[in-house]
């Protein structure tokens, strides 16, 4: 553990810009979010109202879980935005862990540092430390800014270190898996897999009714928040789960480090062949992007068949509510409900998939800083052919990724309605419109990547801002240029698809795209 | 005899850096030439240049008779290319980069391939990640050796190589030469470059500072001589082209422009010579001279 101070100092210094945005990013929006809803729900009606809707409708209770206490406003906070501070803080965790430990060592720089006076296990120690100090922060200003608009000292304290157990968790899960590959990609790609899962997890727990497997949200951290219940039971008592595990899993891969070489990982690297098929610019991209396509596009399509599967309760719940049916009947009845199901979640998938095609971009870059761009450059590849080979996996593998994702909603919705023939095409045609907008933030990280090399983590606060935006927005009440910024807000809404926002944002996005080509043509390899 | 290079007033700038001042290199076809300078004096940015990787500020680059900016597919079909960083693929074996590098440039001579590989003894069924250095940059080599290319590029290709594989390196360049290739070769290792250079270029602040064969850079430097003479040295000191002397009773030791040996070692034989020992100029002194300049 020697040295490990030093290492944290390190850590902190390297992550000074992105540490402080996460945790205003984190802070900020739990105060926002606590003020929109103050405004729109100020009175016990608008709130009863709320209770009853949110919890009969499956989409909320997928995405969000259930309201547990409608009645307070920290209820409301706590629903509206505990699950999305729980995936954002896990997500910050398990970046900010790879960072300073995997990544580190992949670049070799942990070995000239091991070199100096150093523990065996202060790498792992000063990543936790700084990522589980970050979440505790978090944690605890979340708290505080609640406390001070005025709610409940004990629900604030529940609910500022729910979202820090989350991030504790994850701290634990990426300390692990930094340690079974060589590859910091794979890494993060396990721990954002399992965020995956166990965020899925609770929404079919959440989204099961009383007859369904409810107890799955038990089995995912994140549910582990929605159970403390904070501003309602305040159950304390559920932490010391998450707390466990999160002892678990650092003290797991403390052991993990003993056991290895530096550099190395567990999974064995074996003998490939001697001889290469390898022989385009293209066949090089698809054997380095391949994986992360098929990986997105089963993680999409399990994400469809998930909501897919809760569509049509979506409309019988309602059917049942008496109360709730006159209000649904005047809102065009289930069969509106679960367009507007529809709408919502194909949106949401639209969003997640920009993240992977921006991610197919950037693979530009990283090839570029790690010089392994520079030999190829070197070949008759020209750059455009290039730059092609890696786009094509953002243009057509986004595409793809969207159609598993419709693929997933229309089979499975078609089961239950018992007509997949109607629901198949609608559900693809629902997803693929959020093509356009997401080439959009596609072809936005391409001109940074063209134009401005050294700012294409731009991409991702780009990203980020679509998903907020779009998400929280509506929440927020953002005026309507705010709104308009994301290029999700101008995709047409299920099952109103019109051509005209689908051409305007293909032609932006073509523009973009042209504009990251020609920068990059002209410009000096950089690192 | 052609050009294979030829670069004339290169500037390059990299915001306040001036990495690039003034360059100009000719490296004839069908030579070794020998690029040479201490770190940071703008051999890698040349070599960028002259790849197309980077965009000269002004000045003019000729390669293979093409400009490096405009005609860059064209020319690459006719170079090879070995970077003073090789990072490959995390994933793909040794042996799927070389025959992937290979038939980017439009194949590569297969039985060349497997020769290299034994005379290098590198295992390309190896993932990137697990090569060392020196084995990654044998990568790079068998990559570019085993292309049908007329020009080779060598940034250092030999760092990270031991001294059996700088062997193995050496003959395989002199057999380049043989095969009628031309080959630009960067490197800090003197032995290396005395053993393969018609020509070199010594680099330093993004300046050309010297170039021509060895010899004639040799007869820019001082040979020592001590001697023991018959009677006190006499005229010495005040010679023209002497350096460092120090004498002691009969006994002196002196530095002496090459250039000016006739006319001293006359000076030296009136006294009457006793013993004598010479030592030509060595590469270090010489490149050393250079280095310790930019300080
Ligand atoms: N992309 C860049 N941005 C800023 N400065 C650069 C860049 N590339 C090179 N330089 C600067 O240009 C100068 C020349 O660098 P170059 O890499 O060409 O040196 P070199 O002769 O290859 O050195 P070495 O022997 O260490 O490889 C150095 O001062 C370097 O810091
Ligand atoms: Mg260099």
């Amino acid at each position: 553990m020697i040295g490990t101070l030093h290492l944290v100092r390190l850590a902190l210094r390297r992550s000074r810009i992105l540490l402080p945005v996460w945790i205003f990013f984190l802070v900020f929006t739990t105060l926002s979010t606590t003020t929109a809803l103050e405004e729109v729900y100020g009175t016990q009606q608008s709130r009863a109202l709320l209770g009853a809707t949110a919890n009969a409708n499956s989409a909320f209770l997928a995405m969000l879980g259930p309201l547990h206490d409608w009645s307070t406003l920290g209820g409301l906070v706590a629903w509206r935005w505990g699950v999305f501070a729980g995936l954002f803080i896990a997500i910050m965790a398990l970046l900010v862990v790879t960072r300073h430990t995997r990544a580190e060592e992949e670049a070799g720089r942990t070995e000239l540092v091991s070199a100096a006076v150093v523990g065996r296990h202060a790498h792992l120690a000063a990543a936790v430390i700084v990522a589980g100090g970050t979440s505790l922060l978090i944690g605890v200003l979340q708290a505080l800014v609640l406390i001070g608009k005025d709610l409940p000292a004990d629900g604030a304290w529940a609910f500022g270190l729910s979202t820090a157990s989350v991030g504790l968790v994850f701290t634990g899960v990426s300390a692990f898996t930094a340690q079974l590959s060589e590859n910091s990609r794979v890494s993060n790609a396990l721990a954002g897999g399992f965020l995956g899962v166990i965020y899925l997890l609770r929404a079919a727990g959440d989204a099961a009714g009383e007859s369904g497997p409810q107890w799955l949200t038990w089995f995912s951290p994140i549910g582990w928040t929605e159970q403390v219940r904070s501003f309602g039971d305040n159950r304390f008592w559920v932490l010391l789960i998450p707390l466990a595990v999160f002892v678990v899993l650092v003290g797991t891969s403390a052991y993990v480090v003993t056991r290895r070489d530096v550099g190395l990982g567990l999974l064995p690297t074996r003998l490939g062949p001697a001889h290469g098929k390898i022989g385009t610019p293209f066949g090089l991209a698809w054997r380095l992007q391949k994986g992360s396509l098929i990986g997105w596009s089963v993680a999409l399509f399990v994400v469809g068949v998930i909501y897919g599967s809760v569509a049509q309760a979506v409309g019988q719940m309602v059917e049942d509510n008496p109360t709730l049916g006159q209000i649904v009947q005047q809102i065009g009845g289930a069969d509106a409900m679960v367009d507007a199901f529809f709408a919502t979640v194909t949106q949401l998938i639209g969003l997640i998939s920009s993240i992977y095609l921006v991610q197919a971009v950037l693979r530009l870059r990283s090839e570029e800083t790690s010089f392994r761009a520079e030999p190829l450059l070197a070949t008759p590849v020209s750059r455009w052919g290039w730059v092609a080979s890696h786009a094509v996996f953002a243009l057509v593998g986004g595409a793809i990724v969207l159609a598993f994702a419709g693929l997933g909603l229309g089979l499975v919705h078609g089961l239950q309605i018992g007509d997949v023939g109607t629901a198949l095409p609608k559900m693809l045609g629902a997803a693929l419109v959020q093509l356009p907008a997401a080439w959009v933030v596609a072809g936005v990280a391409l001109v940074l990547f063209g134009l401005f090399p050294q700012f294409t983590g731009v991409s991702w606060a780009v990203v980020s801002a679509s998903l907020v935006i779009t998400l929280l927005g509506p929440a927020l009440q953002l005026d309507q240029w705010a709104l308009d910024v994301s290029p999700f807000t101008h995709v047409p809404k299920y099952p109103d698809i019109v051509a005209g926002p689908l051409l305007w944002l293909s032609a932006v996005a073509v523009v973009l795209l042209a504009a990251g080509f020609a920068g990059f043509r002209r410009r000096d390899l950089t690192t | 005899m052609t050009s294979a290079i030829s670069v004339s007033g290169l500037v390059k700038t990299f915001g306040p850096t001036r990495a690039l001042d003034d360059l100009n290199l000719d490296v004839q076809t069908g030579e070794v030439h020998g690029f040479l300078g201490p770190n940071g004096a703008g051999k890698s940015t040349t070599i960028r240049i002259l790849l197309g990787l980077l965009r000269a500020d002004s000045g003019t680059a000729r390669l293979l008779g093409g400009d490096p900016w405009k005609d860059t597919a064209a020319l690459h079909r006719r170079l090879a290319y070995v970077p003073g960083d090789v990072n490959l693929w995390p994933n793909l074996t040794g042996g799927e980069v070389i025959d992937l590098l290979g038939r980017l440039r439009g194949g590569l001579n297969k039985a060349r391939r497997a020769e290299l590989l034994e005379r290098f003894e590198l295992d390309p069924r190896k993932k990137g990640r697990t090569y060392s250095k020196g084995n990654r940059q044998k990568v790079a080599l068998v990559a570019a050796l085993s292309s049908d290319v007329e020009l080779l590029i060598l940034d250092e290709p030999t760092s990270g190589l031991d001294p059996l594989m700088e062997a193995v390196f050496q003959d395989c360049i002199n057999d380049e030469r043989e095969r009628g290739r031309t080959v630009l070769l960067s490197s800090h290792i003197l032995a290396e470059v005395e053993a393969l250079c018609d020509r070199v270029s010594i680099i330093r602040n993004g300046h050309i500072v010297e170039t021509g064969t060895l010899a004639d850079l040799r007869h820019l430097t001082r040979t020592s001589i001590s001697a023991e003479l018959a009677g006190p040295p006499n005229g010495l000191t005040s010679m023209a082209g002497v350096h460092d002397l120090v004498a002691e009773g009969n006994r002196v030791k002196f530095e002496v422009d090459s250039d000016k040996l006739d006319p001293v070692l006359k000076q030296l034989v009136s006294s009457g010579v006793r013993t004598l020992t010479s030592q030509p100029p060595t590469l270090e002194e010489l490149f050393l001279r250079h280095y310790e300049d930019t300080k």
